[in-house]
């Protein structure tokens, strides 16, 4: 008796484990419980691209250098703080906390982003 | 087709140097190259294709030197796949010129990644120029990841700070200024409380008449704060230098020749020895701008400087690697 319900249990557990696949990446952003969900942000032509970016708590970003000029991603309050990036070289951080995370390239300080984690 | 007073500046109503007309033509001739001579703070500029009217008294001098900048070594997109060729190129010029410079200063932008091995090569390459002494300001990109450490331990010997210095020559004193530290986000370049209290006490004690020449890699003037070509405390530091009759500064980073005459100021940025940048908001960003093979030569170039005792005046001199 007790060996059936275990049964039944996994049964029903790899049922919602195809339910969920099967609705697709979206439903990951909707529920906190799923895997945390990266975000892209691109620098060209000595701009970070979105700006503003707004992720969920959880979220890692990863900057992509696509400029022929190396830059760096730094947060303005010490969160973050990449390597020079080259030409197509990548940086990636993981917000774990809710906040407003503004951001510059220490070499090209003009160049200014943000990211709004909720 | 060049007639008389067509390359100098003829519209000088403030009598102050400045002629809007004569600078933006200085500012067209980034890539052809400019001869400039500079009395009592007014500057006369000539395009290079005059050189051959004027006589030795324009292009001698009990001091003369060169500037060069912005050799970027590592670099390796297309805009200049080979930047250790034409750093050479830019030695052989140096080494062509018909009265031997006494040094250099090269102001910033050495390595374009701050490795030591592109450091090694900018070394070697200077090793087979005449002029033996090299005086070096760091650019951003030699103090990348490490706050500057190693450009200090190779170039800073005797410096203070982040690498300011002072030494004379001649009778000019000669001050080598530091912008490209701890830079704040949205800001330009910056000197610091630190350096201007130096600056200050460096030159405080000085005769009035004695010649300045101050270099740094940013330029210490407002080229196009956009896109970040211009110290934020840079009026601070020329306060300083008022009182003297001759003030040359001389600027690297925006990777083309520019000029203008403040009062007793005058302002002169070298082009790159590596690869041009674009015009002060001529393009979407100042990245590297690609220009046909045959063309490279002529938009990169080194800058000859000459003293000429009792006349208040230094002679700047671009050519191109062409």
């Amino acid at each position: 008796m007790r060996r059936s319900v275990s049964i039944a249990s996994l049964a029903a557990a790899l049922v919602f484990g195809v339910g969920a696949l099967s609705a697709g990446p979206k439903s990951f952003v909707v529920s906190a419980q799923q895997k945390p969900e990266t975000m892209e942000v691109k620098i060209d032509n000595f701009s970070f691209g979105p700006a503003t970016l707004t992720v969920p708590v959880g979220t890692t970003v990863t900057w992509t250098n696509r400029d022929d000029i190396p830059h760096t991603v730094v947060s303005t309050d010490g969160v973050f703080k990449s390597k020079v990036l080259d030409t197509d070289e990548k940086f990636s951080f993981t917000f774990s906390k809710a906040g407003t995370f503004p951001y510059f390239c220490s070499i090209h300080p003009k160049m200014t982003g943000k990211v709004v984690v909720q | 087709m060049a007639g008389k007073g067509r390359d100098e500046i003829l519209h000088d109503h403030n009598h102050d140097g400045i002629d809007r007309r004569g600078f933006l033509k200085c500012m067209a001739w980034a890539g052809t190259g400019a001869f400039c001579v500079i009395q009592g703070g007014v500057l006369k500029s000539y395009s290079l294709s005059r050189l051959p009217e004027l006589g030795p008294k324009e292009t001698r001098g009990e001091l003369s030197f060169v500037q060069i900048s912005d050799s970027h070594m590592g670099f390796n997109k297309p805009a200049n796949p080979d930047v250790a060729g034409t750093l050479k190129a830019a030695v052989d010029k140096v080494n062509a010129l018909p009265v031997a410079p006494e040094f250099m200063l090269h102001t910033g932008d050495i390595s374009h990644l701050s490795k030591p091995e592109e450091f090694d090569t900018v070394d070697q390459i200077l090793k087979s120029a005449k002029p033996k002494d090299v005086f070096y300001v760091p650019g951003e990109h030699d103090v990348l990841n490490d706050d500057g450490k190693q450009f200090l331990e190779r170039y800073g010997k005797g410096s203070k700070g982040a690498g300011w210095y002072s030494f004379d020559k001649s009778g000019v004193r000669f001050i080598g200024l530091v912008n490209v530290m701890n830079l704040k986000a949205g800001g330009l370049g910056t000197l610091g409380h630190e350096q201007l209290e130096w600056l200050e006490d460096n030159v405080k004690h000085l005769k009035h008449s004695t010649p300045i020449v101050v270099f740094a890699h940013i330029p210490l003037w407002s080229v196009y704060p956009e896109w970040g070509w211009g110290t934020e405390d840079s009026a601070q530091a020329l306060g300083y230098l008022k009182k003297f009759g001759s003030v040359t500064v001389l600027n690297g980073h925006i990777h083309q020749t520019m000029q203008k005459v403040e009062g007793n100021v005058t302002f002169h940025t070298a082009a790159s020895t590596a690869f041009p940048q674009p015009q002060p908001g001529k393009a979407d960003s100042p990245g590297p701008m690609k220009v046909p093979a045959e063309q490279l030569k002529s938009v990169l170039g080194i800058t000859d400087v000459n003293y000429v005792q009792g006349q208040h005046a230094l002679a700047v001199v671009d050519s191109t690697l062409a």
